[in-house]
């Protein structure tokens, strides 16, 4: 229905030939966006293969490429990608239903938000890596220290989408809602819910990407496994190599999780589809 | 059964120290088309808002009775745009009726669709048929048509027409247009500084006098 037309008619005059100039960008490069990072790779490349790249400051595309394939095979990076893949998944889940959890509290009374809203603000103010210290006194370099770091800045994260999605409810909906005659049960599931949907998914994208941040940073302070820790390790033996291959491997990671997200909102928002075009 | 659907004595509604009603007295008989005409800001939109009930950051006086079910037909149509056509019909009363309230409006086989789907003139009908499944005995419309194009506003007045000819409820239309007012009402009503200014017959009511009434200067 999007269609621009190529040469705007020029209706006042038929022999008029004075085109409009046009100002908007025109028609999009088909599949343009993989133009830079594909130029990118080109130069790196030639500039390897020339020599004019010293392999100790970034090691030659086709060995970053070999040794992926190495780690893989021996069985390292799949083991590494696992662990990661671990902390983050469950870091995200308990995250993403606290923080939700405490955003439908907060958003549908009044007592919820007194309580909860001020007590996040707070929270919100420290930057949940500034409580790695004290993290690590009550629960050691465990497993549960990571997950808890990572839960902390997903449901913060969460609450703050959702708790604003939950209480920005168009007014007009509300007196629409009391105007039929809806009791506050079915207020919440016809109007509210659906109405903060959008910002869930939104607090649920955020969440995904934020898990992953936190996860880097864990992984590279105290972790004997996991792709940072393979990272650390690598830095520690000059393998350029071996650090863009968990570059790659944590771009892969929030490049899809995110994809995913995307497809199970279109899903959910599907009324949504008809706006967007 | 009351002798009137809307009665209202002794209406004041004040936001700030201006009273926007000021002792206003309405009563409507059971199945009338009353409609009220008022320049901006003479408390057209209050009124309503008051009988409907839906007042609650202003301070004010007065008694309001309302015989049976409230419909409300907004400016916009409103609809929840999450809700498929048929379940916003079918907001707040027991399913089943949906279908055939869309059918009376024109919109039958429409159920399925998504509010952002149907045209302006399309969503007001949709919000038409969710007032209809509430058999209401008043139906209150804020300038139900103001948002559309002059030709869907013909065919909307055509079928709210019809609509009350069937279903017999009072109507308090509220509305800045004198030649719907005209059409479509058993009496036309101009608000005036918060009263009644004045209060016609809409077989009687004269188009230059209304807008005299209104502060339309006319020369005749």
């Amino acid at each position: 229905m999007t269609q621009v037309l190529e040469r705007p008619v020029a209706l006042t005059a038929p022999h008029a030939r004075t085109k409009r100039k046009r100002l908007g960008l025109g028609k999009p490069i088909p599949y343009g966006r993989a133009l830079g990072p594909l130029l990118l790779i080109v130069v790196w490349s030639a500039a390897s293969a020339t020599g004019a790249l010293d392999p100790r400051i970034l090691s030659a595309p086709w060995t970053v490429l070999q040794t992926g394939i190495e780690l893989t095979r021996s069985g390292k990076l799949p083991e590494s990608v696992l662990m990661s893949l671990q902390r983050a998944a469950l870091g995200f889940l308990f995250g993403a239903v606290a923080g939700t959890a405490l955003a439908i509290a907060a958003g549908l009374s009044r007592i919820g938000e007194a309580l909860i809203d001020g007590t996040v603000q707070v929270k919100r103010a420290i930057p949940s890596l500034g409580l790695i210290p004290l993290l690590i006194l009550w629960l050691g370099i465990g497993e549960p220290f990571k997950v808890v770091v990572i839960a902390l800045g997903v449901a913060v994260i969460m609450y703050l989408q959702t708790y604003t999605a939950l209480t920005g409810i168009d007014s007009r909906y509300v007196e629409l809602a009391e105007v039929v005659g809806l009791s506050r049960a079915q207020f919440i599931r016809k109007v509210v819910f659906p109405g903060a949907l959008p910002g869930f998914f939104l607090g649920l994208r955020l969440g995904v990407t934020g898990s992953w941040l936190f996860l880097i940073v864990l992984e590279q302070i105290n972790a004997t496994s996991g792709i940072g820790y393979l990272m650390f390790q690598a830095q520690n033996y000059g393998q350029t190599d071996v650090i863009i291959v968990g570059l790659v491997v944590y771009g892969l990671f929030g490049f899809l999780s995110d994809a995913v997200l995307r497809l199970v909102e279109r899903r959910a928002l599907s009324w949504r589809r008809t706006l967007s075009g | 059964m009351a002798t009137h659907a809307v009665r209202v004595s002794g209406l004041v509604r004040s936001f700030g120290d201006r009273n926007v009603l000021d002792g206003l007295d309405l009563a409507i008989a059971p199945g009338e088309f009353v409609a009220i005409l008022g320049r901006s800001g003479s408390g057209k939109s209050t009124l309503l808002k008051a009988v409907a009930g839906l007042d609650y950051d202003v301070t004010g006086d007065g008694d309001i009775a309302v015989a049976g079910e409230i419909a409300v037909a907004f400016q916009d149509s409103r609809l929840l745009p999450w809700l498929r056509v048929v379940d916003n019909v079918e907001l707040g009363v027991r399913p089943g009726r949906g279908t055939a309230a869309l059918a009376e409006v024109g919109l039958e086989g429409r159920e399925r669709a998504w509010p952002s789907e149907l045209s302006g003139g399309e969503q007001q009908r949709v919000a038409l048929a969710r007032c209809l499944v509430r058999e209401p005995r008043v139906l209150l419309a804020d300038e139900p048509f103001g948002a559309l194009d002059a030709l869907t506003r013909i065919r909307m007045h055509d079928l709210l027409r019809e609509l009350c000819a069937k279903h017999q409820p009072a109507v308090l239309l509220v509305t800045h247009d004198v030649d719907e007012a005209i059409e479509l009402a058993d009496r036309v009503v101009v608000l005036h500084e918060g009263r009644i200014g004045l209060d016609v017959p809409a077989h009687d009511a004269d188009r230059t006098h209304l807008l005299r009434a209104l502060g339309i200067g006319v020369a005749a």
